[in-house]
This record gives structure tokens, sequence and C-alpha cells, in this order.
């Protein structure tokens, strides 16, 4: 009887205890996002976006070179990442033999697995190193191969989950592989590889580490593609660790920004990806 | 166009050069959508290929002056040029570890009550939630560490701590805010989504029949749990671990924003510290010297290969887990 009482009672503290812990989680998440709402929002704003930091000491300003400067970086990143990703993904899903893909896949994860400060070394001795400056391209291509693993594997996946029927059914009317690919699997894959592409940008989108040593950082416009240019990221980390209590604000502000633009392509990405995922399973 | 055509056709016999030409315009096109994809995914080859090369080409010159005593030294003098990452590797272990000690039992807790508990309709929600942590930019994190988590760490956490806790050796000395504490802290809350979204597949994959058996046999849920469900779930559990742990030694900003960036090694959490990615990204733009850069990229290469071994593990972990419950 006492030993069933405490298994009752083992019972019932420690499944409480995996809901608390799963509360906790959860929590952190609200509060992330309510302290940042609550603080960023109050910070921002109509200047934030339309001007240029104020110099230091000065009270205002705004970060539009960074948001601009961020918008050139993720395009330089989506040319590089998406494009090599894509075909790359559709090399092991349609045309791979064993042995290549083998090493393709390994290489792959192992370059999905390099810490993100690495990959801006690497870029910095490859890219920056020869140009002899930092810039926007330089910090492009830094993003862009942090961008490719991903990009790979989910276009793999997607293509993977395609059922062998169709591919077989366009082979018979007599189409070549490669239309069978471009006209039969890509297109009914189309959705799926997008939404990874997008949650793909999404997480590069606030990388920081690479960007350190490739894009820099800069108080003004950045023109054209080889000079040093400000990125969001970037901009809060240097602002966040200032000391101007000005500047901190403003750091709250870009912060609420980033975060809003990266959470919302997930909601987004995630939920087309719910709603597809019956359809690709059939 | 077809009127165009027409008259070329006429000279020759029409059905088989017909088709014949078809086949001659697809082979090439075959070849070459074969081509394209081939180069797109040797480049993927060749770039991973380069980020090891370049690795380790530029450290040589670090790596030949300090040899091995590179990672068991403490001296970290740029203008001695005196180079040793003991602190930096210290520092990375104990912030992972401390991420580690807080973020294992919370995640693999709130992955057992996500596949044990929940209503699969509230587990898919909670998990979306928490699978949005994954997705915050880590300078966000380090944001809130500065702000909010230093503050909180200085007025409410570590006062008490002290004064329960404060005659061991982890626990003394003055605390400035910035710390292994608050650098573990942060860490612990960015890794958090990976154990619980990986643990939690791993737990919904291990059969029914495992928990039925066992709750026959007059085991309540939390034995069944326990005792059944956790051990055929191990492997991959420890899998995600290791995956976390590969996550928070690479992390770089958040932990540079709170760690305090002080080249020692403190056996005390409450002191500041350095870690491998930190220093890199606080010194490589501002190092002056070639000794100095390929001192950098050495610890680089240290990193990359640590994380590399770690992911390694974990996938091999996970995938023989997987494989487990595929069969039965």
């Amino acid at each position: 009887m006492n030993h069933t009482a405490r298994k009752k009672i083992s019972n019932v503290v420690m499944f409480a205890l995996t809901g608390i812990c799963t509360l906790v989680t959860v929590g952190i998440l609200f509060f992330i996002l309510g302290y940042l709402v609550w603080n960023g929002a109050r910070a921002l704003s109509w200047s934030f976006f339309t001007q240029l930091p104020a110099p230091v000491g000065e009270v205002g300003g705004g970060m539009a070179n960074a948001i601009l400067g961020s918008a050139k970086v993720l395009l330089v990143a989506t040319l590089i990442g998406v494009p090599i990703g894509f075909l790359g993904g559709v090399y092991l899903s349609e045309y791979g033999g064993v042995g290549f893909s083998f090493i393709v896949r390994y290489m792959t994860d192992l370059l999905n697995g390099v810490p993100s400060i690495v990959i801006g070394i690497v870029v910095y001795g490859f890219i920056v190193l020869r140009q002899h400056h930092f810039s926007t391209i330089a910090g492009g291509v830094a993003l862009g191969i942090m961008m490719i693993p991903i990009a790979v594997r989910s276009t793999e996946e997607f293509l993977h989950a395609i059922p062998q029927s169709l591919r077989e059914a366009g082979m018979a009317l007599g189409a070549a592989k490669w239309q069978v690919v471009a006209t039969i699997v890509v297109p009914a894959a189309i959705r799926g590889i997008m939404t990874g592409m997008l949650l793909d940008l999404a997480r590069v989108a606030g990388e920081t580490a690479p960007l350190l040593f490739t894009a820099l950082n800069n108080q003004f416009w950045s023109p054209g593609w080889t000079h040093p240019t400000a990125t969001l990221p970037v901009m809060i980390f240097a602002y966040a660790i200032s000391p101007y209590e000005d500047w901190h604000r403003q750091a709250w502000a870009a912060g609420f920004v980033l975060l809003t633009l990266v959470l919302s392509v997930n909601l987004v990405a995630r939920l087309v990806l719910a709603k597809s995922q019956p359809i690709h399973r059939g | 166009m077809n009127a165009a055509d027409t008259p070329l056709l006429q000279s020759t016999p029409p059905q088989p050069c017909r088709i014949r030409t078809f086949v001659r315009s697809l082979r090439p096109a075959d070849e070459a959508a074969y081509l394209i994809t081939l180069t797109a995914a040797g480049s993927i080859f060749a770039i991973t290929s380069l980020v090891l090369f370049e690795l380790f080409a530029n450290s040589s010159f670090s790596r030949h002056k300090f040899g091995w005593s590179f990672l068991f030294t403490q001296t970290w003098d740029p203008v001695a040029g005196q180079f040793g990452a003991l602190p930096f590797i210290y520092g990375t272990v104990v912030t992972s570890v401390l991420a580690l000690a807080i973020a294992v039992p919370m995640g693999i807790g709130a992955a057992i009550f996500l596949a044990e508990l929940a209503p699969p309709r509230v587990s898919n929600a909670l998990t979306f939630l928490i699978e949005l942590l994954a997705a915050v930019p880590s300078v966000i994190y380090g944001l809130l560490g500065i702000f909010i988590l230093v503050p909180i760490l200085q007025n409410y956490v570590v006062p008490p701590l002290q004064s329960v806790l404060g005659f061991t050796p982890l626990f003394q000395g003055p605390f400035y805010g910035v710390s292994y504490l608050s650098a573990g802290v942060v860490l612990s809350v960015m890794i958090v989504p990976f154990i619980v979204s990986v643990s939690r597949e791993i737990l919904i994959s291990v059969p029914k029949e495992q928990r039925e058996a066992s709750l026959a046999l007059g085991a309540t849920r939390w034995q069944t749990t326990w005792r059944v469900v956790m051990p055929y779930a191990h492997k991959g559990i420890y899998g995600s671990i290791f995956l976390a742990l590969a996550r928070a030694l690479g992390e770089t900003m958040a932990v540079t924003m709170v760690i305090g960036n002080t080249p020692q090694v403190k056996a005390s959490l409450l002191q500041p510290g350095y870690t491998i990615a930190a220093v890199i990204a606080n010194e490589f733009t501002e190092a002056t010297g070639d000794l100095y850069l390929s001192a950098l990229i050495e610890l680089g290469l240290v990193l990359f290969a640590v994380t590399f071994i770690l992911n390694g593990m974990a996938r091999l972990l996970i995938l023989t887990t997987s494989k487990y419950s595929v069969r039965s």
C-alpha cells in the first residue's frame, strides 16, 4: 500500500516537474518577445529607418545605412547560396551516384558544423586579404557559404519526398531526364524548397560573427559593393557594447526590427511547411 | 515558325530524321543538366576543402612556432609575441559545461512532457514555440544578456548563491556581472531548443509496445518513461546533447557580450573569462603581425576540429537510434 502510494506520488511529482521545464522554456520565449517589443517599440521612431547614425554625443539618428547594408549583403548571399544549394540538392536527389554523392553529403554536413566565426576567418583570408579591404561582397560570400548546407539539405529532402511513380510516368511519356526533373519533380516540390530557402535566409540574416571581419561596419552609406558596410546585427553588437545610453536605445530598436523580421519569416514559412507536408508524404 | 521549318524538312525523308534530331537535341541537354548540377555539387566539395585548407595553411606559422604547447600555455601576450590558448580553451569548456548543466535537465524534462504527457496538438504547438527560440539571432541573446540577465544575476541570484555556497571555490570573489556564469546561462537558453526538439523526436519514435508492456506490468507512467522509454532512447538523447554542445562551443556573439573578455584561468564562475570564439571576434581585425593572426587562425582550427568531432558523434548516435526504431 505504502509502496503504491509512493509510486503514485513520484509519478505526479516527476511529470509536474517536466511540465514546469516546458513552461519555463516556453516562458523564456515570451519573455524575450515581450521585453524586446516593450523596449524596442518604445525606442523605435521614423528616423530609425531614414537617417544615418548620429555622431557620438548627439542624440537621435537612425540605422538606414545598416538596413540597406543588410539587404545588400543578404542579396549577395542569396545569389551564392541558393543556386549552389539548389543545384547541389538536385544533383544529390536526381543524378547522384553512390560514391561522389556520399562525399558531397559528408562535406555538406561538415560545412554545416563549421562555427560561423570560422567562416568569417576563411572568407577574410580568401577575399578581404586579396582585395585589401572589407566589402559588402565579402560579407555576402560569408553568409552565402553559410546558406549552402541547409539549402542543399532541404532541396534534397523535398525532392526525395516526391513519389518515384511521378518520375516514371514522365519517363514513360518519352520525356528526357532533365525534362522530368525540370517540369515534373521540381515544380511538385517547389513550395517546400522555397520555404526551406526562406528559413535559411532568415537564419543567416541574424548572423553577426562572420560579418565582423568581412563586411566590417560603417557609420555612413556604403557605395557600390566593394566598400565596408554596416549591417543590422553588427550595429546591434557595436551599439550594445558601447557606453552611451542613446546607443543602447538604438540597439534595442534595431534588435526589435531584426527579431520581428526573422520571426515573422519563420512563422510564415513554418505554417506553409506544416500545410504542405501531407502532400509530400502522399 | 512552322512555315519556316517545313521547307527544310521537306528536302530530307521526314519521319526518321525528325526523331533523330529530337534525340540528338536531347542528349546534349541532358548531359548539360547533369554537368550543371555536378558543378554545383563539386563546388560544395571545393568550398569545404577550401575552408579546411585555409585554416590549416594560414595557421602554419603559429603551429610550427608553438607546437602542441600552444594548447597548454596560459600567456596571451601579443606585444611579446607569446600566444597560449589555455585561457580560451578553459573558458569555452567551462561555459559550455555550465550551459549543459542547466539546459540538459531542462530540455530533457520538457521533451519528456511533450512526448509522453501532452496531447499531440498541444505538444506540436509548444514545440513550434520552442523551436522559434532557436531562430532568435545570437546577437539578440547577447543584448538581452547584457541588459537583463546580468542585472538580474547581480541583484537577485548571486548574493544568495554566495551566502550559501560562497565557501566553495566555484563562487568566490567579487561579482561584476560579466562572468563565466552569465555566459553559461545565456548559452543554456540558446541550446535548450536543440535538446528539446531532437529528444522529443527520439522519444516519440520509441515503439508504443514498449510502453504498453511496462504499463501492463503495473508500472506507473513515470516508471515506464524513466525505466523503459528513456533507456530505449538514450543513444539519441546523448546525440541531441552532443549537438547542443557543438552549438555552444562555436557560439560567438552572445558569449562575447557577457563573458568579460579577460584572458585568465579562474576556478570561480563569478570571474570574467574568455572563449575561443570571443577572442577571434574581438581581436581578429586588430591583429597586427603574422604570428598574431596565425595564432588566432589556429584557435579557429581548434574550434573547428572540436565541433567536427562532436557533430560526427551526435550524428552517429542519432542515426543508430532511429535505425533501431525503424526495425522494431
